[in-house]
């Protein structure tokens, strides 16, 4: 259940990686991969994040853990402001935000035993008797639809799918009320991957999660998400409820990616009408003066070379990035999907 | 219904490795018409990629080994078995009369020539040109493909393409000596979801301006059911349905791609229905395959697809499945 209380609070979040030259790595740049994002995300809710590679979506999501420092912006976590805390004070309350990773491969500790990597987490933040440790690990395994008896196993003897229900199990261990899910199931066969979204749901329900779901795969970000942000180049470009991003995209960029991704009907693709975008994403080391979406913008016009626009609710609960969005704006572009 | 220039028969293609001999292509037939868009859709390990590779003499041997079949292809040359062909017959036919693009354009392209370079050579080596006309025929391929610039960017290097120009490099190879089949491996897959469109859009342009026949092979069958005019399912290395793609999706009708289709969420749905999940997980392809491979995650599944191995039958204008139950009527078929 979505409910009014604010859970996470974003404001002007940046994160800029330096880019150094040199034996005494003198700073000559700095990628902006985030660049001054808002907003918010309420208690129950999965807040789907979505954009092309290199757009900076998984970098907010570290940032918003505190797992990159961020460049500048504010992080309130329950209204504590994450950026200000001291690291002490943030490790006590890392059990409540947790992430889920991308590569099932690489997160996993090959040395270590399904109920190590489980425990791990409990071992480090917890007083837990050895006992109490093995019955919550075998709960844990329950809970993400896995057999008990599998904690003595590697994790080479899983599959894709299997290990990112460890992932889950281990991220799960510290009863957390947010999770961070970077691309959980974008290294899943289709097939595993409505596994892993059902499973995420399930629990979603069962243990009152709030997610922030991070995902280049606009169809899947729109099935589970609640609310989208759409993110190009550090920038949220547009950000409102799932059915008002896919009724009414406001911004050119949303628009064409929404008529960009492919709908598993043969008749309805055949009649769709689609806007292919000219050229590729800018290097955000060095993003174009103005709106980030100029250089392929279909629709761009003197001012969107000059001034960036500015981020506001055109709509209630419809913020957008865009000049040409004028407020209580209805899209007349054809982009239906 | 048009010519036909490749028919797979009965292929087998099999790895002899430290672990055992893992059975990637169990008996694969299809055939492709002239001109003819056809998708070859399934998840990883399902064969799909060995398939298309025994086909070009493109598996390595050791570990691989195509045990038997045939792969008759109806090119400028007569008809001949590709599986029969001597390697330097099979070179001809390879980027000569099919062209291929692979899913990571980077580590296919030599880093060390430049783009046009790499074009130019098929062109002298397969058609004979002079290396004056090859470098205005890459050109105007590159052109083709919609490189801006095409002049400048002929001498560039692969590393100074993005991923999606470095794709449209491969594509410029594929077609260069104007083939007869384009064979298409995930080319979209590394790609994002706007260049992908641009991608699939440029194939698209390719068959209406040349007339080439493409196998597109993918995991995504969203991603072909605008572009493929067929569209055949793979899974343990078997083929588990082959139809038309309206029928395909209209009426599947063997449960893995009724489980593929339902796994998918659609972009155009209002509501968000709960996904439909394969339970399981896909064959081990060291088993050697005795009963039905999909059997185990099968919700329909009944005493006979474990005894044998389901044939490939017809149950439509151009479908085949190869399922003992049938979905229509509810019940297991008959005979």
């Amino acid at each position: 259940m979505v409910e009014n209380k604010v859970l996470l609070r974003v404001e002007n979040l940046k994160k800029y990686f330096p880019i150094t030259r040199g034996l005494l790595g003198r700073r000559v740049g700095a990628v902006r991969a985030v660049d001054g994002i808002s907003f918010d995300i309420k208690q129950g809710e999965t807040l789907g994040l979505v954009g092309e590679s290199g757009c900076g979506k998984s970098t907010t999501g570290r940032a918003i853990l505190q797992l990159h420092k961020p460049t500048s912006g504010n992080v309130f976590f329950e209204n504590v402001n994450l950026t200000k805390i001291s690291a002490e004070e943030l490790r006590k309350l890392r059990p409540k935000m947790q992430m889920i990773f991308q590569d099932p491969y690489t997160s996993l500790n090959p040395r270590h035993s399904v109920g190590k990597i489980i425990a791990e987490p409990m071992v480090i933040h917890g007083v837990m008797s050895s006992q109490q440790l093995k019955n919550r690990v075998a709960q844990l395994l329950e809970l993400v639809g896995m057999n008990p008896n599998f904690v003595r196993r590697y994790p080479h003897e899983f599959s894709g799918g299997q290990r990112q229900r460890i992932g889950i199990a281990r991220a799960l261990s510290l009863n957390p009320s947010f999770i961070v899910c970077d691309e959980p199931i974008s290294s899943l066969d289709v097939s595993i991957q409505a596994q892993v979204v059902n499973l995420l749901q399930d629990l979603q329900e069962k243990l009152g999660l709030t997610y922030l779901f991070i995902a280049h795969d606009l169809s899947m970000v729109k099935h589970i998400s609640h609310r989208i942000a759409v993110m190009y180049l550090g920038k949220i470009v547009e950000f409102t409820g799932r059915n008002a991003l896919f009724d009414n995209p406001l911004h050119p960029y949303t628009q064409s990616l929404i008529s960009a991704v492919p709908v598993p009907d043969p008749q309805v693709e055949r009649k769709r009408h689609r806007i292919i975008l000219e050229g590729e994403v800018p290097s955000p080391a060095n993003p174009p003066k103005g709106c980030v979406f100029n250089t392929r913008c279909p629709l761009a016009i003197d001012i969107c070379f000059e001034t960036p626009p500015e981020y506001r609710e055109v709509q209630p609960e419809h913020f957008v990035a865009c000049h040409l969005v004028k407020e209580s704006d209805q899209n007349n572009l054809d982009c239906e999907p | 219904m048009g010519q036909l220039i490749l028919e797979v028969k009965d292929l087998v293609t099999k790895f002899y490795t430290l672990e055992g001999i893992v059975h990637a292509v169990n008996g694969v037939s299809f055939d492709l018409e002239e001109g003819e868009a056809l998708a070859i859709v399934g998840e990883s390990g399902s064969g799909k990629s060995v398939t298309v590779m025994s086909i070009l003499g493109l598996i390595p041997s050791p570990p691989g080994k195509v045990e038997s079949g045939h792969a008759y292809f109806a090119g400028k040359y007569g008809r001949c078995d590709l599986l029969k062909l001597t390697p330097a017959e099979l070179r001809n036919v390879r980027g000569g009369q099919i062209g291929f693009v692979f899913q990571d354009p980077i580590s296919s392209l030599n880093p060390l020539l430049t783009v046009g370079e790499q074009i130019s050579e098929s062109l002298v080596k397969h058609l004979g040109m002079s290396s004056e006309e090859a470098k205005k025929k890459t050109t105007k391929l590159l052109e083709q493909v919609g490189i801006p610039v095409p002049k400048i960017r002929y001498n560039n290097y692969p590393h100074q393409f993005s991923g999606g120009m470095r794709q449209r490099v491969m594509i410029a190879i594929a077609i260069a000596c104007n083939p007869a089949i384009i064979i298409a491996d995930e080319p979209t897959t590394a790609l994002d979801v706007t260049i992908q469109a641009q991608i699939v859009d440029l194939f698209q342009r390719l068959r209406n301006v040349i007339g080439v026949a493409v196998i597109w092979i993918t995991h995504n069958l969203s991603v072909v059911a605008g572009f493929a005019e067929r569209v055949l399912v793979m899974y343990g290395g078997r083929v588990v349905e082959i139809a038309r793609v309206d029928d395909l999706f209209a009426r599947p009708q063997h449960p893995y791609t009724i489980g593929l289709i339902g796994a998918m969420p659609r972009l155009d749905a209002r509501e968000s229905k709960r996904l439909v999940s394969i339970e399981g997980t896909p064959p081990d392809m060291l088993i050697p395959i005795i009963h039905c491979p999909f059997a185990p995650r099968c919700s329909y599944a009944f005493e006979r697809c474990w005894q044998e191995i389901p044939p490939l039958i017809t149950v439509g204008e151009q479908h085949r499945t190869s399922c003992f139950y049938d979905l229509d009527k509810r019940r297991p078929r008959d005979g």
